[in-house]
């Protein structure tokens, strides 16, 4: 299935404002960001991202899916130091939170997390996909990932 | 048939500018040669590797062009383990009488630096700052001391104790203690995680003979037996270094499960240890392995630390040596230098920091990415 619902153009046209990391595992849709998995039509195990063959049941059977936006926080940390290439953040570090957000009976993800203060953040807190910039590409072009933020 | 560690030898771990990783390895087979009184020419094979320094076949050319049959073993944070499994193997087949492990590395100053590609990740992981193991450890940490009740404190009591017993060991790379104030107050690395709560990258390089269990008199007066090694990766439902995603169900790590087999298989519990090394790449992952591999209770491990009893007099005194974060970790010498050290203990040749009471049965245990283990019961 097309994960994406923009017809070429719109994209042509956006592509000059931001573009997505990486478009084989993020989606944007009328509603905001969404995450690209897959399902296993045969044990309904979902991976992030897509893979071609399911870890629990091991068939070659998966068909894309959306992710659920929201979850709850399933633990945490701030990485408090820059990391080695290949990372590719703003010039001047910035410490960030990453966690596991857990998407209620789907799947557990890893994503980079808006809050970097550790006392504001607690495992089980109600967290929602939100795209961030990275950087900036040569052109111009600004570019996005994804990332949870505490859900308002 | 019995498989016997008759010869140890290592080259001390920490950093050492201008002698190449091939270098500490060669040296520290020579060591073990020495230890075990053989030559280099009586050695039937050999099995070892690192995981940036080098190919290990490649010592032929330092230590003797013997036509001796060398593999090597390239297989992340279980080089070790997984060399020593091969050996195992090769002498309880009846296939050779004496042989040789080897294990050392080099590695540059800071957290590892693994490209995703390499695990099958999109560069996106790397490029949006997901590609740490350190992130792990202290995500690790983080949902273990929530879900078992334990307060942060006891991660700093853990590097105390390694420090102090590193201080005792000549071999250690840190070898100064640190108090618990110094420890909270270093750097924050990784939430709850602190700088010296963290082992680095590091430099070293770690050799053992083997033979067969009736002929290790031969070489030694104190020959120590390879009851079991054993080596597991992930189930479905772990969680695991360098994960984008996880499960919803939770499984046995690897850990429980390599530790597990390694019991059944020595016919001893983890009752019956008289002390243990356990993969402590951060103070939090000394806490969960202890339980992870059954030598305590979840939850129970704060009191442990507290009473001293996983301390050098204590009940069960773990990570004797100092462990990862005393000795930093070069990956491909790593899990070997546990065994040195249970060697050395069960021979009673460790020194100021011998565990008292001539211990005769130790554990050893190896984790890393991405989600494997690697467990050893040696005795006397």
């Amino acid at each position: 299935m097309s994960v994406d619902p923009r017809s070429s153009d719109e994209k042509a046209a956006d592509v000059r404002k931001h573009r997505l990391i990486d478009e084989g595992i993020l989606v944007e849709d009328e509603d905001g960001p969404r995450l690209v998995g897959s399902s296993c039509r045969s044990c309904r195990t979902t991976t992030f991202p897509r893979q071609e063959a399911c870890p629990k049941c091991a068939r070659v059977d998966m068909a894309d899916s959306l992710l659920p936006r929201r979850g709850t926080l399933w633990s945490f940390t701030v990485q408090g130091f820059r990391p080695k290439p290949p990372y590719a953040g703003p010039g001047e570090f910035v410490p960030y939170g990453v966690g596991y957000v857990e998407l209620p009976g789907v799947v557990l993800v890893e994503a980079v997390l808006t809050e970097n203060d550790p006392e504001r953040l607690r495992i089980g807190d109600e967290m929602e996909l939100v795209l961030v910039p990275l950087r900036r590409d040569e052109d111009g072009t600004e570019i996005l990932t994804f990332a949870f933020a505490p859900a308002r | 048939m019995d498989v016997a560690i008759v010869g140890i030898g290592m080259h001390p771990f920490g950093r050492h500018q201008g002698v190449s990783g091939r270098q500490q390895g060669a040296h520290a087979v020579r060591a073990a040669l020495k230890d075990a009184g053989v030559s280099w020419a009586d050695v039937q094979f050999a099995v070892g590797g690192s995981h940036s320094a080098g190919d290990a076949d490649s010592l032929v050319s330092d230590l003797g062009l013997t036509a001796l049959p060398f593999v090597n073993v390239y297989n992340g944070c279980a080089t070790g383990g997984s060399s020593l499994i091969m050996a195992d193997s090769l002498i309880r087949s009846g296939a050779h009488d004496l042989g040789i492990v080897v294990g050392f590395d080099k590695h540059p100053r800071g957290a590892f630096d693994t490209d995703p590609a390499t695990l099958g990740i999109g560069s996106w992981y790397g490029e949006t700052g997901l590609m740490l193991t350190t992130q792990f450890f202290g995500m690790k940490a983080q949902r273990y001391l929530h879900d078992h009740g334990i307060g942060r404190s006891a991660l700093a009591k853990v590097a105390a104790k390694a420090y102090y017993n590193g201080s005792l060991n000549p071999n250690a790379w840190r070898r100064v203690p640190m108090t618990e104030e110094e420890i909270n107050g270093s750097a924050m690395l990784s939430h709850p995680l602190t700088q010296y709560m963290f082992c680095s990258p590091g430099e070293g390089g770690v050799a053992l003979v083997l033979c067969r269990g009736d002929r290790a008199h031969k070489y030694t007066s104190r020959p120590v037996y390879l009851r079991s090694a054993v080596l597991r990766s992930r189930l479905f439902g772990s969680f695991e270094v360098f994960s984008p995603w996880l499960a919803v169900e939770r499984a046995q790590s690897p850990s429980e499960q390599a530790s597990r087999a390694a019991f059944e298989a020595a016919g001893i519990g983890p009752a019956e240890v008289d002390l243990a090394q356990v993969q402590d790449t951060d103070s939090g992952t000394e806490i969960s392995h202890l339980a992870e591999c059954g030598l305590c209770e979840h939850g129970e491990q704060e009191e442990l630390l507290r009473s001293g009893a996983t301390g050098l007099g204590g009940r069960l005194p773990v990570n004797t040596d100092g462990g990862c974060l005393a000795n930093g970790e070069p990956i491909g010498a790593s899990g070997l230098r546990q065994i040195h050290e249970n060697v050395a203990q069960l021979r009673g040749a460790a020194g100021t920091r011998q565990v008292p009471g001539e211990p005769k049965a130790a554990f050893s245990h190896v984790y890393g990415a991405p989600g494997v283990s690697a467990c050893t019961v040696i005795t006397t």
